[in-house]
């Protein structure tokens, strides 16, 4: 039975940039899956593009192609990413550059556009599309002057085009990370736009490696458990026409699979287990079935799903003001008192001065007894140092200003034992808040546009 | 015997907007009976009272043994906007893990 191996190189904005080579040097794969793209990366790169039209893509993404183009055109290893952005016509243009550098030619590079839809939300909701926030219910049009980016998670079809038209490499925008690995099976396969249960297979051998070494031994709660997590091996699907797959690594690297490591992944970022909601189909979690089949391979498989829903999700960015946070080290005896001193002399401070924030804008954690899981693991009563971590969110950037400037003062007038002020005053960062919301696809998928052009 | 949960299942967790969800696993069979029946949104609630400000909402996932709560409202307004070093709720399933349970003393355990 023919299998395809599809691997994921890259789970998120600032992933391990060497991961991607590791694994497409150490064994067959026939696709490599990388995502680049978090919630808010797409409102940092039209930042970018305001500034320099030619920007907007993922450029860590140029740095990988450089490394090993020539390897990919001579293997025949095709990715599929959304390092493209808000211009993967601009990251297609640098990949061929690279290509012409490197004085290789003879492979296609397609584009799927059309997931950009901030140039149309006045005109969207002009003709009724509310999109409402899906946490707080409310409509967009009140801040919409203040949002920066908004794409649509679009599906597998325009990446499923791409590849049918030949494209060794495809850039996209705003695709659902699960595609990635959708998309090279149902064009392997052939498989049907309606085949409810296969494109749901597709959608969760993507989920399983979409996060890259987290289902092969990353973040496993039975840690000790986990051998040479310094070389994690990221994982690989073979998958077969009829939707089951294996999930595996390749031999001689770190990490392990099995079935609690692919579980664990599993059950991350889940909602209703019943319902996992893609722009392809809705996929039903409790049908899945696990198999240890070998070391470090687990075969998935019973999976069903329903029919897509008749909306994409929308992921939207807004500015929201300013945050800064700043942190001192607090030493010695009585170090949670200490702490706490230093802590109220800055508001203090602050307050004399004028600047005051409500208790709702700020954060004070002591790091080391109860920042993470307050309530939950027992603090030392008297831990022999602990790290205060102050922050402030507020429109004004003026007030974040003037409280970077209070940290530093109390390593000479706090009390004793405050150390550890380095990297220099806090400064304002913009905050740029999320905003999902849903879509009638056709709206979105009538516009989609997927392009092919030979290096 | 009473053991907390790490002796007997693994977790995950992760963000779900401003809420997170945790993803609970037992390490065999004979162990999920127990979870279901003592791990409950109440308790999980109670256990995380000083972090979820919310409602916890809890889903069953037979075939993995496993059951996923949603801890909404636990993030301090969640992504890019907390101030809290976990915005995103990744320690939350190691935090669910040190919750005790009542097994039976030949039940297989993690020391």
């Amino acid at each position: 039975m023919k299998t395809v191996r599809i691997g994921n190189g890259q789970g998120f904005w600032g992933d391990s940039v060497d991961a991607p080579v590791e694994l497409l040097r150490g064994g067959e794969i026939d696709y490599l899956g990388m995502d680049y793209l978090a919630e808010v990366t797409l409102s940092i790169m039209m930042r970018q593009k305001l500034k320099n039209p030619e920007t907007g893509y993922a450029t860590d993404f140029i740095g990988f192609i450089r490394r090993v183009l020539p390897e990919l055109v001579e293997r025949n290893v095709r990715v599929i990413c959304n390092a493209g952005g808000l211009n993967p016509q601009g990251a297609r243009a640098k990949v061929f550059e690279v290509a012409r550098e490197l004085g290789v030619g003879g492979f296609k590079v397609g584009v799927v556009e059309g997931d950009d839809i901030l140039p149309r939300l006045p005109e969207l909701i002009e003709s009724g599309h509310e999109l409402a926030n899906m946490e707080t219910g409310e409509p967009l049009a009140p801040i919409v002057d203040r949002v920066t980016s908004a794409n649509a998670y679009l599906g597998a079809q325009g990446v499923v085009d791409a590849l049918d038209q030949g494209a060794l490499i495809v850039l996209c925008g705003r695709i659902t990370d699960t595609a990635l690995a959708l998309a090279p099976m149902a064009h392997e396969f052939g498989w049907r736009f309606d085949d409810w249960d296969r494109l749901s297979a597709g959608t969760i051998a993507g989920h399983i490696i979409e996060c890259g070494a987290q289902c092969t031994g990353g973040n496993f709660s039975r840690w000790w458990e986990v051998p040479d997590l310094w070389n994690v091996g990221y994982p690989i699907v073979e998958a077969a026409e009829d939707g089951t797959f294996v999930v595996t690594k390749h031999e001689g690297t770190g990490g392990m699979v099995t079935v609690d490591t692919v579980s664990e992944q599993l059950l991350y970022e889940m909602g209703n287990p019943q319902e996992y909601i893609g722009p392809d189909c809705v996929a039903d979690f409790t049908s899945i079935d696990l198999k240890q089949v070998g070391p470090d391979r687990v075969q998935v498989s019973g999976i069903t799903g329903h029919p897509r829903t008749p909306f994409l999700k929308v992921s939207a960015s807004y500015l929201e003001g300013f945050k800064a946070t700043g942190q001192l080290t607090v030493s010695g005896p009585r170090a949670i008192d200490k702490a706490k001193l230093a802590a109220e002399t800055i508001w203090k401070r602050l307050e004399r001065s004028g600047v005051h924030f409500e208790e709702a804008q700020k954060t004070v954690e002591l790091v080391g007894v109860d920042a993470c899981l307050p309530g939950i693991s027992p603090a030392p009563a008297e831990p022999p140092e602990v790290v205060l971590r102050l922050g402030v969110h507020d429109a004004d950037r003026n007030k974040l200003v003037r409280f970077g400037k209070e940290i530093a003062p109390l390593v000479t007038s706090g009390p004793p034992g405050v150390t550890g002020f380095a990297g220099g005053r806090p400064k304002p960062q913009e905050v740029v808040a999320y905003w999902p919301a849903l879509l009638a696809r056709e709206e979105v998928e009538n516009s989609v546009r997927v392009s092919v052009e030979e290096a | 015997m009473r053991v907390p949960l790490y002796q007997v299942a693994h977790a995950r967790s992760g963000d779900k907007g401003d809420g997170s969800n945790v993803g609970l696993i037992a390490n065999s069979p004979e162990i999920y009976p127990l979870l279901l029946e003592q791990v409950t949104a109440e308790r999980v609630k109670e256990h995380f009272s000083q972090v979820c400000k919310g409602k916890v909402e809890r889903f069953e996932v037979p075939n993995l043994l496993a059951l996923n709560f949603i801890l909404h409202d636990s993030l301090g307004g969640g992504g890019t906007e907390s101030l809290k070093t976990d915005a995103q709720g990744k320690t939350h399933g190691q935090g669910l893990l040190s919750l005790e349970i009542e097994v039976p003393e030949d039940v297989p355990k993690e020391t």
